[in-house]
This record gives structure tokens, C-alpha cells and sequence, in this order.
């Protein structure tokens, strides 16, 4: 049950006159976890949307598992920041949303693994925050994606419950072997899921590291050194460009 | 010291607020029913002591009335064809109301060809409509129900429509991430979210509807709870006024409780709807 392999080329996104993805290629290989960090506005949310089909490119190709993006398709599950519940469903019955064919026994199945028995007739309001991620995250594997898609999904989550997630996520990601892109702010929290972090700046790709750091993952000084490489990153391109500025006026 | 002794204090302060809750329901209902009940018991000393004209019915009047036209079944009658009208203008209405919601509420254009005569029907004073739909529809049933449903039309209309527009955006992507039909997508998210809104659209027009009829029955009818009023007071029958009165006031609030329920049933899930 190994995910799908993604595949862009020469991707272009403009919204009105904004260009907020330049010539973007990139090839993730089936069941490999990627994160895709970058400041807020720099794209890696538009990027997902796209690899979705949630938006349509401007130009350019997404082929997933050998074939054109364009329709929604079931393969590829998307978790949103917010948990997106229906608040007039039970859980269980959010779950069961999921599933094409709305298989009761598969969604009681996907609750237990993100351990949430005995939440099956609860309402959403009265989950805290992290159990409705936790419950998006049970509606979106209860369909079996070949890839997930998680844009910022814990950054709303307070830092213990986003810890847990981040476990629970990794190994569900173990077990099930499907293709992960991770959108998120949290340059740590992507050195600590990712097999392969890419930066994104102004809509173009400015550093693609794999991280080579043996799971379970735990802070060290291996750790700190890619979460380093990355934050240096981003500090030295924001002074260029700061520097570009002055050098402008 | 210091603190076991302020300790004691609170518990025995809890002692005694948890012996005043027993009776604190009692209190309660006293002080909800004071006021009626103190006109009551005027009411019958002035009935009592004769010094009630005719202007005001005496207690055992209304009360014998009432158990006589429970007896004859002129009240059984005259309820069931005010009910009748009520349900049939507030389902029709009611009906038109929503589906015109739903349509202008999904369809963009629908909206922008039927804003704008919608919105020019409803400033025109319902009351006002009156003599026209007499004049169409004549004194029968027909005209009674057409002006009811003409006032429980907007209510529902525009919350319906409301409802559907104020749908967080955010639940009607993830339905197309999960790939859901046209009818899926509108029986699980967009129906439902537009509930709350619909059921205060409902509530508005069973007040109006009852209104409505009040006047439908009054100005032109020949059986039903407004005619009786009317005809009392041709032969100043007070009694028979107050029963009426009485009447309606029962019908409107039984219909707004069955509402208040509907609504609590249909949006158990939202906690603000809970007890």
C-alpha cells in the first residue's frame, strides 16, 4: 500500500497580477514526507492547493502517480488548518464522510487509530481542538489517500497537544506508507517529521535538504544543525533582499 | 485556625443555599405568575361583590360558556377551520418561502432576477395587499389563505435564502476535497448549516401567521375563532370576546413552543441550543 509518486513541472501561478509561483519543478518520490516551509505568503499554501486541484495552475503540469492533476481525486486527501468538522454531524458520521462508499466499519477502524474510541457520538463542540484535527485527520484516512496533504494543520494547536499530533502523524505515515507534503511555519516541527525539507521564497524554490537523521527523531545537535541550515536560510535571503532595498533607494 | 474557621463558614453558607434551592423553585414560580394571578383574584372579588358592569364578563360566565360551546361543538368547529387556514397559508407559504431561499441562495442570477420584485412585494404592507386579494379571491377560504401565506412567505424566504449565504466556505472545499455530489454537498452541508436560520424564519411566520388571521377573520368570515370575536360583539357577548382572546392566545403560544422545540431537536449539536 505504497503512496504516489508527484511529479511538477514548470509550474506558474498568478492571481491577478501577483505571481505567486515561478517556474516551479519538483519530483517527490511515492511515500517519501516532505515539508514545505517558507513565510507566510510565500506560495507553499497555493502550492498545495494546486497539487489538490482545490485551485488550477496558470501553466504548467502536476502529474500524480503518472497522471494529470485536474478533478478532485480520491487518492489525495487534504487536512486544513482548521478541522473543517460539520458541526450538525457526530464524529462518527464526519468520518464516515470520508469514505466514498460511507463504510461505517472502515471509519470506526480510522477513529481507533487516531485514538479516539469512545468519541464515536460526540458532538464537535465538545472536542478540544487537538481531537477535532484528530478527527480530520480520521476522515481523511479513512478513504486510504495515497497522499496527504497537510496544510499547517497543528499550527493553531497548543505545543504539547501539537507534539502528540506530530507522533501520531508520523506514525500513521509509518504504517501506511502514503506521500506527505507538510506545509508549516515551524522550521523545527518540519526537521522533526520530514525526510526532505524545501524552502520556498517568493514563489521559487530556494533550498531542497534532505534531512538524514534516524526515527525516531529526538532534539539533538543533528537536529539543530539542519534546523540551522534552514533558518539561516531564510535569515540570509530576508537580508539580501533588505539589502537589495536599500541598494534600490 | 484561621482558615478551618472560614471553611465552616462556607460550608454553612452552602447548607443554606442548598436548603433555599428546594423552595427556590416555588419562589419562582410565584413571582412568573404573580401578576396574573393577582388580576384573577380581583377580577372575581369585583365579579363577586357586583360591581362589574357589562362591559366585563362575569368568571362563572366565561366559564360556562366555554363548557358550552365545548358541549354544542362550536368551539371544536370554529378552532379546527382557524388551524386549518393557519397550517394550509403557513405550508404553502412556507414552501414557496424556502425553495425561493434555496434558489436565490445557490444561484447567483436567480438572485439578481428575482431580488429586486421581492423586495418591492415585501414593502407593500401586507394588510394593504388586503382589499386586492379580496377583491381576486372573494370572502371564501381561498383569500384567507393566500394573505397567510403571502405573510409567512418572507420571513422564511429571506432567512432561508440568509442561511445559505452566510455558509462557511471553508466546509463547502472540504465537501469538494471529499468529492461529494451536488445532492450530497446539499444534504450534508448546505441544508443543514442553513437550519438555524431557516427555523428562525419559521418562527417569525407562525407570529405573523396568527396575526394575519386575526384580520383575515375579522374583516371577512363566516366561521373560525375571529368570526366568533366579531359576532359577539355585534350582541355584546363579552364572554365570548374574552374566550376568543383566550383562544389565540393559546394557539400562538403552543405553536411558538412546538417551534422552540423543533428548533432545540434540529440543532442539538450546536451547544448555544442546549439546556
Amino acid at each position: 500500500m505504497a503512496g504516489y509518486n508527484i511529479c511538477v513541472r514548470h509550474l506558474e501561478k498568478y492571481f491577478g497580477a501577483v505571481h505567486v509561483l515561478r517556474n516551479i519543478n519538483l519530483d517527490i518520490p511515492a511515500g517519501e514526507f516532505v515539508a514545505l516551509v517558507g513565510k507566510s505568503g510565500c506560495g507553499k499554501s497555493t502550492l498545495l492547493r494546486l497539487i489538490s486541484s482545490l485551485e488550477s495552475p496558470t501553466s504548467g503540469d502536476i502529474l500524480i502517480n503518472g497522471e494529470q492533476t485536474g478533478t478532485i481525486d480520491g487518492n489525495v486527501r487534504v487536512l486544513f488548518q482548521d478541522a473543517r468538522l460539520l458541526p450538525w454531524k457526530t464524529v462518527l458520521d464526519n468520518v464516515v464522510l470520508g469514505s466514498a462508499e460511507r463504510d461505517r466499519e472502515k471509519a470506526l477502524q480510522a477513529l481507533r487509530d487516531v485514538d479516539l474510541q469512545g468519541k464515536e457520538n460526540a458532538w464537535p463542540s465538545d472536542l478540544s481542538g487537538g481531537q477535532r484535527q484528530r478527527v480530520a485527520l480520521a476522515r481523511a484516512l479513512v478513504g486510504t489517500p495515497k497522499v496527504l496533504l497537510l496544510d499547517e494543520p497543528l499550527s493553531a494547536l497548543d505545543a504539547l497537544t501539537r507534539l502528540n499530533m506530530q507522533q501520531l502523524i508520523e506514525k500513521l505515515w509509518k504504517e501506511w506508507n502514503f506521500t506527505v507534503i507538510l506545509v508549516t511555519h515551524d522550521v523545527s516541527e518540519a526537521v522533526n517529521l520530514a525526510d526532505r525539507v524545501i524552502l520556498l521564497e517568493d514563489g521559487n524554490i530556494t533550498l531542497d535538504t534532505k534531512v538524514e537523521l534516524a526515527r525516531p527523531r529526538i532534539k539533538n545537535t543533528d537536529a539543530a544543525y539542519y534546523e540551522q541550515l534552514i533558518l539561516a536560510h531564510i535569515m540570509k535571503s530576508g537580508e539580501n533582499r533588505e539589502a537589495a532595498e536599500e541598494y534600490a533607494i | 485556625m484561621e482558615r478551618t474557621s472560614s471553611l465552616s463558614l462556607f460550608d454553612g453558607l452552602k447548607e443554606k443555599i442548598s436548603f433555599y434551592k428546594g423552595s427556590s423553585r416555588l419562589v419562582n414560580a410565584m413571582l412568573v405568575w404573580s401578576v396574573p394571578i393577582i388580576l384573577m383574584l380581583t377580577w372575581i372579588y369585583f365579579s363577586e361583590t357586583g360591581q362589574l358592569n357589562k362591559l366585563f364578563p362575569k368568571p362563572q360566565e366565561l366559564v360556562s360558556t366555554t363548557l358550552r360551546f365545548i358541549k354544542d361543538g362550536t368551539l371544536a368547529a370554529n378552532l379546527e377551520i382557524s388551524i386549518a387556514r393557519a397550517a394550509g397559508g403557513l405550508a404553502i407559504g412556507g414552501t414557496v418561502g424556502f425553495l425561493l431561499g434555496m434558489f436565490t441562495g445557490l444561484y447567483h442570477s436567480a438572485d439578481q432576477v428575482l431580488n429586486t420584485p421581492i423586495q418591492m412585494i415585501k414593502s407593500v404592507p401586507r394588510l394593504a395587499i388586503l382589499p386586492l386579494i379580496l377583491v381576486w379571491f372573494g370572502i371564501g377560504e381561498t383569500s384567507k389563505v393566500v394573505l397567510i401565506a403571502l405573510s409567512t412567505f418572507f420571513p422564511i424566504y429571506l432567512n432561508t435564502f440568509h442561511g445559505i449565504r452566510s455558509i462557511d466556505r471553508g466546509l463547502i472545499e472540504m465537501g469538494r476535497v471529499y468529492g461529494l455530489s451536488s445532492w450530497d454537498m446539499f444534504r450534508h452541508i448546505i441544508f443543514p448549516g442553513a437550519v438555524s436560520s431557516i427555523m428562525i424564519g419559521v418562527r417569525q411566520s407562525i407570529g405573523g401567521t396568527w396575526l394575519i388571521l386575526i384580520v383575515a377573520e375579522t374583516v371577512a368570515a363566516k366561521s373560525g375563532i375571529g368570526f366568533m370575536a366579531t359576532n359577539a360583539r355585534e350582541y355584546m357577548m363579552m364572554d365570548v370576546i374574552v374566550l376568543s382572546m383566550i383562544l389565540y392566545a393559546l394557539l400562538g403560544s403552543i405553536s411558538d413552543l412546538a417551534a422552540v422545540a423543533l428548533t432545540k431537536r434540529l440543532l442539538r449539536w450546536n451547544p448555544a441550543y442546549r439546556d
